[in-house]
């Protein structure tokens, strides 16, 4: 499905209106990515990030516009089709409140695997799913005695690190990353980047990461910067 | 990781607010399944007051009239029947055994019942089983009495007894046998029938205080309890007598021959089925009890139902993790359906211990007070069914807060405002 001139991401005249709103909360007239590419997208608080993810990842359908995924449109296919999309082609992680408590770390990582054959495949082509949701966490910087605590006895560091390692297992076209780092501090923040991008790299993953913090755009090639109202999209750097 | 195992550990960590739910399910299905139980064992052991006798035959009178008076000692006999009639009908070849019963005389509210020892022998009771003595040993002379287990244990009496009998059914001093005390030679172990509030008596017995009596008060002449046994004390008539026949087959004709005899009027019934009739006109109690638990069920669902759609708000961001990861609409409706399938489940588990705990501890209070056995069997096919419908029950009500939490994550999508 993934073909090398053709981009991963694709937006062309994408509009999303909530009911009743006078304005459009997200309107992006183009936007490619290719494979490996990543992208920050600045915005500040409600100017319509999350609602661009939610649209990326099908939770959502545009008002109007296109927006393709490997090739995919996402409008031809159902609810439930794009429900299944995004289990097997994408990776989330949201601002906080990544992980379900009642799972141990090693469990929230191959969580991902149970709505998607495709992952479990991918993710367990040596060694097993579980190992290699062991040496994801390892690579994350996450110690072995951590694998199988509750979570709820990690940091908040610790805890946005598993939520990477659930969106990386199974190796997704696309990671989203909606202000992973925004309850972190500077130092936290920048360790936190580096792995990400350390281990998005490692899978040759798109990403998309949308952030209101503007001192993040600099260790990104691209960004783009959502206006505060009518969400036009105004520059690209 | 399956979603049946997501749900499993998402409950155990809410454990705390299903477990009241897991209860209130409990106790609907201990209460509809015990309710059930009662009935039931209620039933069999109404029917079976009077097991292994045939017919029982009486004066001419409604079936169910002739039941209440012999076997529940409720009522009078409006007529009696002779004794050279009882002892036609009995000396047949059809019949195997007769217990000539005879009615009217009381102790301090409990009848007073007069008959021979062929009583003791093939009385029978519940499933075929013969009276037995818990003291002491039938009646011999004609002064001796056996007592039934409630008229000893309420009364407080003791083989050795001296027991005073009243004429009629209402004790007063002025209509007390007192010339004549019976003495306790035996007293019956319980048996849950109407014989436990019986004073049983020998034929000659009765005859004996009554033989100075004349219709309702006594005649001029007084006989002291010495003198009257100097008499013949053959019974005239009796109220009735319980038949066992040599073949069940012949039921129908000798009930016919009886009802047809042309000595003097007189009905026979069959015990069983006028207790199976009897029991369908006082039945209407039970099938009130089985719609109150059936309401108690339901109140059980709506609060599972309560307490259900009221987690979904602490689940909203569980179930926005689940959706970011792939879970379709199916998914998370299946997720809620199968927690309430456990919650009901496990309410069914702890129901039904709870349901043969209490049958452990009440069966020996059941069986003493009321004599009722409510054996320790297990769940029979209805009772299966009403967990079953438990249980689908719970199902479509599970869909609902389901279908709740699914409108609810379209609206959150990946990201759950507080
Ligand atoms: N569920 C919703 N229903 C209606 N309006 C919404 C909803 N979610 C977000 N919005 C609107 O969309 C705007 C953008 O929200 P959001 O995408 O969450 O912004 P951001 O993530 O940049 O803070 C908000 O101003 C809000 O009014
Ligand atoms: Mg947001």
């Amino acid at each position: 499905m993934v073909t090398e001139d053709r981009p991963v991401v694709s937006l062309e005249r994408v509009r999303f209106r909530w009911p009743g709103q006078e304005s459009d909360t997200v309107a992006i007239e183009e936007l490619h990515l290719n494979a490996g590419e990543h992208l920050f997208v600045r915005g500040a608080s409600g100017s319509g990030k999350t609602t661009l993810l939610n649209l990326l990842a099908g939770v959502h359908t545009p008002t109007s516009g296109e927006i393709r995924l490997l090739g995919t449109d996402l409008a031809t296919l159902s609810p439930s089709q794009r429900d299944r999309f995004r289990a097997d082609h994408l990776g989330v992680v949201f601002q906080q409140f990544n992980l379900l408590p009642y799972l141990t770390t090693l469990e929230n990582v191959t969580l991902s695997c149970a709505f998607s054959s495709r992952k479990t495949d991918r993710a367990s082509n040596s060694t097993g799913v579980a190992a290699t949701a062991r040496s994801l966490l390892k690579a994350l910087n996450l110690a072995d005695d951590l694998h199988t605590a509750p979570v709820a006895t990690l940091s908040v560091g610790q805890q946005q690190r598993v939520a990477v390692a659930r969106a990386l297992i199974g190796s997704p076209e696309i990671v989203i990353a909606d202000e992973p780092t925004s309850a972190l501090d500077a130092d936290n923040r920048d360790r936190f980047l580096s792995l990400l991008f350390q281990e998005v790299e490692a899978q040759r993953c798109t990403l998309i990461f949308v952030s209101h913090d503007p001192e993040l755009a600099n260790r990104f090639a691209r960004s783009i910067e959502l206006a505060e109202a009518g969400g036009e999209l105004e520059r690209e750097s | 990781m399956n979603l049946l195992r997501i749900a499993l550990k998402s409950a155990r960590f809410r454990r705390t607010s299903l477990l009241l739910t897991v209860f209130s399910i409990a106790i609907s299905v201990t209460l509809l399944l015990g309710v059930d139980k009662v009935r039931k064992e209620t039933k069999t052991s109404f029917l079976n007051t009077v097991s292994q006798t045939d017919l029982i035959v009486g004066a001419r009178s409604g079936p169910t009239n002739l039941l209440l008076y012999s076997v529940f000692r409720i009522g009078n006999a409006t007529n009696n029947v002779t004794w050279e009639t009882y002892e036609t009908i009995a000396a047949q070849d059809e019949i195997a055994w007769t217990v000539p019963i005879s009615l009217g005389d009381s102790h301090r509210g409990f009848r007073v019942m007069g008959t021979t020892t062929d009583y003791f022998d093939y009385y029978r009771y519940g499933d075929k089983r013969p009276l037995a003595f818990d003291v002491g040993q039938q009646f011999d002379e004609v002064y001796d009495t056996v007592l039934g287990a409630d008229v000893a244990s309420s009364l407080g009496y003791e083989v050795g007894d001296e027991v005073i009998l009243s004429h009629g059914l209402v004790s007063a001093d002025f209509a007390d046998h007192d010339d004549k005390p019976f003495t306790v030679v035996g007293i019956l172990d319980r048996t849950g029938t109407p014989v436990d509030r019986t004073v049983h008596v020998s034929l000659a017995g009765i005859e004996a205080i009554h033989i100075d009596w004349q219709g309702g008060g006594r005649s001029g002449v007084t006989l002291d309890a010495e003198q009257a046994l100097k008499f013949d004390l053959t019974p005239t008539s009796i109220t009735a007598f319980m038949v066992g026949l040599e073949n069940r087959a012949l039921t129908f004709r000798v009930q016919r021959e009886v009802n047809d005899y042309q000595g003097e009027p007189m009905s026979a019934i069959i015990p069983g089925a006028t207790l199976a009739d009897f029991w369908r006109t006082i039945s209407a109690v039970e099938q009130v009890l089985f719609v109150i638990s059936g309401f108690v069920l339901v109140a059980g669902l709506l609060g599972m139902l309560t307490t259900i759609l009221s987690t979904l708000n602490e689940r909203r961001r569980e179930i926005a993790v689940l959706r970011a990861i792939g879970a379709r609409a199916a998914h998370v409706v299946l997720l809620i359906v199968l927690e309430t399938l456990l919650v009901v489940v496990a309410g069914c588990i702890v129901g039904v211990a709870m349901l043969y705990g209490l049958l452990a501890i009440g069966r020996p209070i059941v069986t003493r007070r009321f004599g009722v056995d409510l054996a320790m069997s297990w769940l029979d096919p209805t009772q299966l069914l009403i967990m079953a419908g438990v249980i689908v029950g719970a199902v479509l009500v599970g869909l609902i807060p389901g279908f709740v939490a699914y409108r609810r994550s379209i609206q959150d999508g990946l990201d759950v405002r507080i």
